[in-house]
């Protein structure tokens, strides 16, 4: 289903996509504000998108540092082609530990290779313990944004399947009270966890450690009471040096959610005595990507949100109607890299506004890369409708003659529009907006009038 | 071994392939240390705020355990002779019950309330989480401007487990209403000395 035939299922609760677009506006916000408190922020942004080009031009040799260093760290290093490889990898690691039960921290590379069900077909009980990835598993759902899995959930949705699964009182909405259920149910789950499985924020290519940050500590809560410590990540997540971390901490909580840091940052360079660490980096279309010169920039990504956050389109639709794992404009750069055809309408889910670019704490230029998906989509396609439509508008505007007599009629035509065909089902982003009050005159007549 | 050679091939196919990409050098960028000259104190203590702790003086700290009546406490940071009342176990699964744990930061960090450990200063890693509240004693002349200054404390400091801890367990998950105490501590108090 495409884009706008699932937003406009997003749209049909119009109290709730209300609240969903002031909230994720109000997390933008704080994030203004924070990110004015720093003198240097532009600068900051500005390294890390020159650390992330350096990463990019070397990645293989910062692959060789960093797997040379941390197996000079007791940690055990696994390479996965694809999410198939990857899952199988994760799988033979829990097997030799006779493992039947897994707890698992946020990890968006771990949804990109669906590995819960793929463990849960083998017979591992797969738990989320991030709060919002656990309410979201409970109702069989992905995560709808990348940072705040379950924002698309309003609390009587999530008290009630709480009643179900927790025996939460019936009726029992409070965020509190909610929360420390969960905790008691999860606490159970990591106490009992023989391996966790975390995500990874940065490898550091010179020491082998890699970072993993969280609010909650559930991924240290899981991977200090385990004995095994699976990995999984992305082989863009590298970074030169440890000092780079100085500039990528500073950016990324105060890009997600406009905090200065998360509250738990933890580096993991060998495991502690008589356990185990390892990880998996995993490629699964990251080298092609890596090969477009024009969207290889998207790599740079450090999975903060704030492109969604921003997004008039993700606020307004909903991060399901992308249907795509990682969700918003910086999804609609990465997701018609790994299949054009599925996810063809991504890029026009975009206004072209070019908040999100601005918003980027590595300056990616997600606009301009959307504009770009779209020129390959058009040439993989050929002809749609959008693209006729386009292709008019194009003659309209390089014939000025044709532009006047447009304008006038257009100005009619809204006026007289009845709104069964403005908003009928033909134009799913109707709903919810009315059109302007067109002026009586244009510009050029005003002007005649009253200047000349 | 069937297994291993393919996880070899891997390796050497995804490092190939990112070889045969033509790529224009870019140099890595040297980081300013950005530091500006601020009351790093007042900062830290309103950073520590920001992010849900508390920052208190030894009395407070023996307030706040009296009045609780805590009987579980745990003292790494042999600053106080007399509060601990367990030893650290071998096995962090019994320390599922523990009520306090206070142990010793390395230094602050001002910008953001970041306070660093390692494995010496926790004992056992699960210590600063498991623990349901969370004392951390910190010398006031230790504390750094920025995240730039921090990791240029850190240098080439070896550890198996680093942590920046700035704050209690919280979560914003449930209609963005903040809770502290989702899975760690469930507070965090820092006691200068």
């Amino acid at each position: 289903m495409s884009h706008p035939a699932k937003a406009s299922e997003f749209l049909e609760d119009s109290a709730k996509s209300k609240w969903h677009d002031e909230t994720l506006w109000f997390v933008r916000d704080k994030r203004d504000t924070i990110s004015k408190a720093i003198p240097e922020w532009e600068q900051l942004r500005e390294l890390a998108s020159g650390i992330k080009d350096n990463v990019l031009a070397n990645l293989d040799n910062y692959l060789i540092e960093f797997e040379k260093n941390a197996k000079a760290n007791n940690i055990h290093v696994h390479w996965a082609k694809d999410a198939e490889e990857h899952n199988q990898i994760v799988l033979s690691i829990l097997q030799q530990h006779r493992c039947k039960a897994i707890v698992k921290s946020k990890s968006i590379l771990t949804e990109e290779c669906h590995l819960n069900p793929y463990l849960e077909e083998n017979g591992v009980e797969v738990v989320d313990t991030d709060l919002g990835e656990r309410i979201v598993q409970f109702l069989n759902q992905p995560p709808s944004h990348i940072v705040l899995p379950a924002i698309h959930l309003k609390k009587r949705d999530i008290s009630e399947i709480f009643h179900e699964k927790l025996q939460t009182e019936k009726g029992n909405e409070d965020p509190t009270y909610l929360t420390h259920a969960a905790r008691v149910h999860l606490r159970e789950k990591f106490l009992g966890a023989k391996v966790a499985i975390t995500g990874v924020n940065f490898g550091v290519a010179e020491t082998g450690e890699f970072v993993v940050c969280t609010n909650e500590g559930n991924a240290d809560m899981g991977v200090h009471l385990a004995d095994v410590h699976i990995a999984c990540m992305g082989i863009e997540k590298i970074i030169p040096r440890r000092k780079d971390l100085g500039v990528f901490l500073r950016l990324l909580a105060r890009s997600a959610t406009g905090q200065p840091i998360t509250n738990y940052n933890s580096h993991f360079r060998s495991p502690s005595p008589d356990k185990e660490i390892h990880i998996v980096l995993l490629d699964n279309g990251r080298t092609e990507q890596l090969g477009r010169e024009k969207f290889k920039n998207s790599l740079k990504c450090i999975r903060c949100g704030a492109c969604m956050n921003t997004c008039p389109i993700y606020r307004r639709s909903g991060g399901y109607s992308y249907g795509s794992v990682v969700p918003g404009p910086i999804g609609s750069i990465l997701s018609p890299g790994l299949d054009l055809k599925k996810h063809s309408s991504l890029p026009f889910a975009s206004t072209l506004c070019g908040s999100c670019s601005d918003v980027c704490p590595v300056k990616i230029n997600i606009h301009e890369q959307l504009y770009e998906w779209r020129q390959e989509i058009t040439k993989d396609q050929g002809t749609n409708a959008k693209s006729i439509s386009m292709k008019i508008a194009n003659g309209i505007f390089a014939v000025p003659f044709a532009y006047k007599v447009s304008g006038a009629m257009m100005r009619g035509a809204l006026k007289i529009l009845p709104d069964s065909i403005t908003y009928s089902g033909l134009n799913t982003w109707g709903k919810q907006r009315d059109l302007p009050e067109t002026p009586k005159e244009t510009f050029k007549e005003w002007y005649k009038k009253n200047r000349s | 071994m069937v297994q291993k050679e393919q996880v070899v091939s891997s390796r050497d196919n995804i490092l190939a392939k990112i070889k045969a990409i033509p790529m224009e050098q870019k140099p890595l960028p040297e980081i300013p240390d950005f530091e500006l000259k601020l009351e790093l104190i007042e900062l830290f203590i309103q950073s520590i705020k920001g992010n849900k702790g508390e920052v208190i003086d030894q009395k407070q700290l023996r307030e706040f355990l009296e009045i609780n009546r805590f009987t579980k406490i745990i003292d790494l940071s042999k600053n106080f002779p007399d509060l601990g009342t367990l030893e650290l176990v071998k096995d962090p699964h019994d320390l599922a019950d523990l009520e306090v744990a206070i142990i010793k930061g390395q230094f602050g960090v001002a910008e953001n309330g970041g306070i660093w450990l390692t494995d010496d200063n926790m004992g056992l890693r699960a210590l600063p989480f498991i623990t349901e509240h969370l004392v951390i004693v910190l010398e006031e002349k230790s504390l750094v401007s920025n995240m730039h200054t921090a990791y240029q404390k850190i240098g080439n400091q070896h550890s198996g487990f680093g942590l920046f801890l700035a704050g209690p367990s919280k979560t914003a998950d449930i209609e963005q209403s903040l809770v502290i105490g989702a899975h760690g501590a469930k507070s965090l108090r820092v006691v200068f000395i």
